[in-house]
């Protein structure tokens, strides 16, 4: 249909009513699509976040190169092992995590039944597209929620696409029609609409401050995060040679478009040449002062930071900044006297271009570490290169963020795929970031659960749980269409039995460190 | 009842209807409907009732679609009726819009009435001028509406009332999902047009057999008679496409579309003309003429209509809803099996009927106490009509099973008397 031939005289398409109206609409049929999929046994729905993975798995390096060249950031190759991450690895990773069945705990005589949110809608970076869309739609179908997709507008049509694809997928497997659902023409009155509805269960922010702000704004329960300026500090125990190499890694790894990307590295005097050296041999470029200049001039703008140079190669920002660097090089390194508001080379940088300051001391590198997280980024994540546990902790103490990675690459490894951290790409910047989670975002917050709790008397005992299931009913039956050949209704499948998990927990064990070592591998390469 | 109600209700029967307004109060009905807002009617009492009457499908949408109130507003900065003689944007905007989503590409015209009833006298006169033919044949407990034409196609309830049956034999009526008698009615090549309510709405949705719409449309063509469809009740997207004569595989050569496509905002009711009957129009233009049929503000809302119903989502709720209440309309029918006997449906045209011959009035009444507005079928009181909208929330559709089950019940005693039979 070609709405313009029906909108051709009076076109009410940029009113509040409009947007309105389309809210309800995506939204009610997602909430159809919900109530449905809250009939599905785990199987069924396994069934479906398998094969929508599979999909997402195999678009994986097409999806990388499209967004590259329809954004014209990030590094087409380190996306598409986001991409890969957040499909297969992602539902492997909780896999033995039941969503959908009772929990008993005959201790505590409590008996859980897990709840999906209903309706999610979800708001996805122009950094991370696709991976945040794989990430997204799987949380969502690993517990029956229905999710509304609207992409950021830098990187519309290939995260169109991209849903397209898994929504056919999905309903391939057997969710129900509408169960994935994607706003084709996001606009801020409409994205408002939808924030606002009453129809939404909860939003699922990831992107720029004033989108998580409006989210949580809206009325509706949130789960939003703020942005990060991740401190590394390199302490005099480190193995600087391994650091610096994974100081580079990460900075270099997709371009720094990883929120979770180093932006300031401290370290002290004892070891600032040798980490410099190392830096150096691992593809870094020490920036000299007017370089710093340089950069600092093109990077931050008197509005903020220049979105020219997000995702950019270092050589191309080396470049524009009139600065010969080796063609080889992959990330560029200022050195910075000063940390806070006067230092806009200690704010978050999402390019390749680490910031580096040499404390005096242990204690003022603590405190350097707290300031930059005082810019932005609380709540956060830090690194720390380190043999000591207790500087770890004194660390980790003092800085204000909810995960701090150590001897680590803080991109992956803050994000969970280089610690065994859960695998997000929504990080929880909790109540130090403005935040409700404080944890790597994952399917767990997507679900409540209603608790049937038993009188903890000793006199009154507890029902026998385990042979009881919810009766899960599945798809509806179609209706007949009376009168149409072949309408006639099939019949109503039997009640399915209630699917205790098939799998018992030695073996969900056992499986959860294969993957989590499978994981680990993926990013050591 | 409030006072100011039955103080209205005096008013309305000494200025409005007075056997209109005392049958309703006869049938344990005092509505008043004051204040509506999607499928909600609000008595004017306060009293909430979910509508699934929707007046056939004229509030499709709901009652005061936000989008459509906003294209009325627009409209009126710029348009009123407009001047019926002069070409005008908004009708041939409109008539652009429908030929685009017609059921056949030989659709080519479009002629305005400001009701389903004028349309249809359009339409049937569209037919006698194409054929040179006066006679129509319609169904038995045909419904077509009540102005001149329309009215001798129906039941002679409506007609002889005002002495205006059919009198001169130009008006045959034969019973539906009767092929033989419609060949008979048809091979004396003297028919002009059948005309054919793809589901008899008023007649309790009789669903059509299968192969029966398509066998008449063949011996249409056999007979050279044309075929009307009145898609008011069935088309836009109510059985799950935008009309239902495509879902039983007709291709008619007149269409008429009403109620809904108003959005129940503005009048308006419409003619589609393919190009082999549309020649009055280019014979003499002025040999229909309406001031009020396609009034330009009905143009702008029933384009915003067509649009609205044709986007994905309306597809996918109208099968959900189809779905969701049919599962549930089952586990009540199995509940009282010996009263609630079947269930009539394509996509959201649902009848439900009942063990008795008015049977649908005493569920009807139990439904309006509790909180549903849905209409018994004047032709068959057996049968319920339940007509929900294609945007019944979730939430709402809950409910309507809720308070069906409930009304269904005590129906089934106040008619049945008894225990409860449960199976």
């Amino acid at each position: 249909m070609e709405a313009s031939l029906f909108n051709s005289l009076i076109d009410i398409s940029e009113s509040p009513a409009a947007s309105r109206g389309q809210a309800d609409l995506m939204l009610e049929r997602a909430r159809w699509a919900a109530t449905v999929f809250d009939r599905y046994d785990r199987d069924a729905t396994m069934r479906i976040v398998d094969a929508v993975a599979q999909a997402a798995h195999e678009h994986a390096a097409e999806f990388a190169k499209k967004v590259v060249a329809e954004s014209g950031f990030g590094v087409a190759e380190h996306k598409k092992i986001k991409n890969e991450l957040t499909a297969k690895p992602l539902v492997d990773f909780y896999r033995d995590q039941d969503y959908v069945n009772l929990r008993i705990d005959e201790t505590r005589k409590i008996v859980e039944i897990p709840r999906p949110a209903g309706v999610v809608f979800a708001l996805t970076p122009s950094t991370n597209p696709i991976a945040t869309i794989n990430y997204k739609v799987l949380l969502c179908l690993m517990t029956r929620n229905a999710i509304v997709m609207s992409p950021h507008p830098a990187v519309r049509e290939t995260s169109i696409e991209a849903v397209r694809i898994l929504a056919r997928a999905a309903e391939e497997a057997g969710a129900p029609a509408g169960v994935i659902q994607v706003l084709e023409q996001p606009s801020i009155p409409l994205v408002d609409a939808f924030m606002g509805s009453d129809k939404t269960n909860v939003i699922l922010a990831t992107g720029g401050t004033p989108m998580v702000r409006a989210a949580y704004s809206s009325g509706n329960p949130a789960i939003g995060v703020g942005p990060g300026n991740a401190p590394v500090f390199v302490d005099a125990s480190a193995d600087v040679t391994k650091a610096a190499q994974r100081i580079v890694a990460s900075k270099s790894f997709d371009n720094s478009v990883l929120c979770t990307n180093e932006s300031v590295l401290i370290t002290l005097p004892e070891v600032e040449n040798q980490l410099k050296m190392a830096l150096k041999s691992s593809g870094a470029y020490i920036c000299s002062d007017e370089d710093t200049a340089a950069l600092r001039r093109f990077l931050f703008h008197p509005r903020g930071f220049n979105v020219e140079a997000i995702g950019r190669d270092a050589t191309w920002i080396a470049q524009e900044c009139g600065i010969r660097v080796p063609t080889n090089t992959k990330i560029l390194v200022a050195p910075i006297t000063q940390i806070g508001v006067e230092e806009p080379m200690s704010r978050e940088k999402l390019c390749p271009v680490l910031a580096m300051h040499v404390a005096k001391t242990r204690s003022q590198a603590l405190s350097q570490s707290r300031a930059v997280l005082r810019l932005t980024g609380a709540g956060h994540s830090a690194a720390i290169h380190t043999k000591d546990e207790a500087s770890a902790i004194d660390y980790a103490s003092t800085v204000e963020v909810y995960r701090v990675v150590v001897n680590a690459p803080c991109s992956q490894g803050a994000a969970g795929f280089a610690t065994n951290l859960a695998p997000t790409f929504t990080i929880g910047t909790g109540f130090f970031g403005r935040s409700s989670i404080g944890e790597n975002v994952g399917p767990q917050h997507l679900v409540h659960w209603t608790r049937v709790a038993y009188n903890s008397d000793t006199d009154e005992s507890f029902g026998n749980y385990q042979e009881i299931g919810r009766g899960f009913r599945g798809a509806l039956p179609p209706a007949p269409a009376d009168g149409v050949p072949g309408s006639a209704p099939a019949a109503p499948p039997a009640p399915q039995p209630s699917a205790i998990s098939s799998i018992d927990s030695a073996t969900k064990d056992e499986l959860r460190r294969l993957i989590a070592a499978e994981l680990r591998d993926l990013l050591r390469k | 009842m409030s006072q100011a109600k039955t103080e209205f209700l005096d008013r309305s029967k000494t200025f409005w209807n007075p056997g209109k307004t005392q049958d309703w109060i006869d049938m344990g009905v005092d509505l008043v409907i004051d204040r509506r807002e999607g499928y909600y009617l609000f008595d004017m009492d306060g009293r909430r009732l979910i509508d699934l009457h929707l007046n056939g499908g004229t509030y499709n949408l709901g009652h005061r679609h936000p989008e459509l109130v906003e294209v009325l507003k627009a409209g009126t900065e710029r348009f009123d009726m407009g001047n019926h003689h002069f070409p005008a944007l908004a009708r041939t905007a409109l008539a652009e819009a429908l030929q685009a989503c017609a059921p056949g590409p030989h659709f080519k015209y479009t002629a305005y009435g400001s009701g389903g009833g004028e349309a249809i006298d359009i339409a049937i006169k569209t037919a006698r001028h194409a054929a040179q033919k006066k006679k129509i044949v319609s169904i038995v407990k045909a419904y077509h509406g009540h102005t001149g034409l329309a009215v001798k196609t129906g039941d002679d309830r409506f007609s002889k009332l005002f002495l205006s049956h059919d009198t001169a034999g130009e008006f045959v009526q034969v019973p539906f999902n009767d092929l033989t008698a419609m060949e008979d009615a048809l091979k004396d090549r003297d028919v002009a047009a059948v005309i054919m309510e793809t589901i008899p709405a008023t007649y309790g949705f009789p669903m059509p057999q299968e192969g029966y719409l398509p066998s008449v449309k063949s011996l249409c063509e056999k007979y050279d008679a044309l075929y009307i469809a009145d898609e008011v009740q069935t088309g836009l997207m109510r059985t799950g496409e935008m009309w239902g004569c495509t879902k039983y595989g007709v291709e008619p050569d007149i269409m008429v579309t009403g109620k809904g496509i108003s959005g129940g905002m503005y009048p308006i009711a419409c003619v589609l003309i393919s190009e082999k009957c549309g020649g009055w129009l280019k014979e003499d233009g002025f040999g229909h003429i309406s001031t009020m049929g396609g009034a330009e503000l009905g143009c702008v809302v029933a384009m915003k209509t067509l649009e609205i119903v044709q986007r994905p989502e309306v597809r996918t709720m109208v099968r959900y809803i189809s779905d969701y209440l049919r599962a549930g309309l089952n586990d009540i029918m199995a509940a009282f099996p010996d009263f609630f006997i079947g269930i009539r449906q394509h996509g959201v045209i649902m009848g439900l009927e009942f063990n008795h011959p008015q049977g649908a009035k005493p569920v009807m009444k139990h439904l309006y106490e509790n909180g549903v507005w849905a209409i018994f079928s004047t032709l068959d009181p057996r049968v319920l009509q339940f007509k929900p909208g294609l945007l019944l929330t979730q939430a709402d559709a809950e409910e309507v099973l809720r308070r069906v089950a409930i009304a269904i019940e005590l129906a089934r005693a106040e008619v049945m008397g008894g225990r409860r039979r449960m199976v």
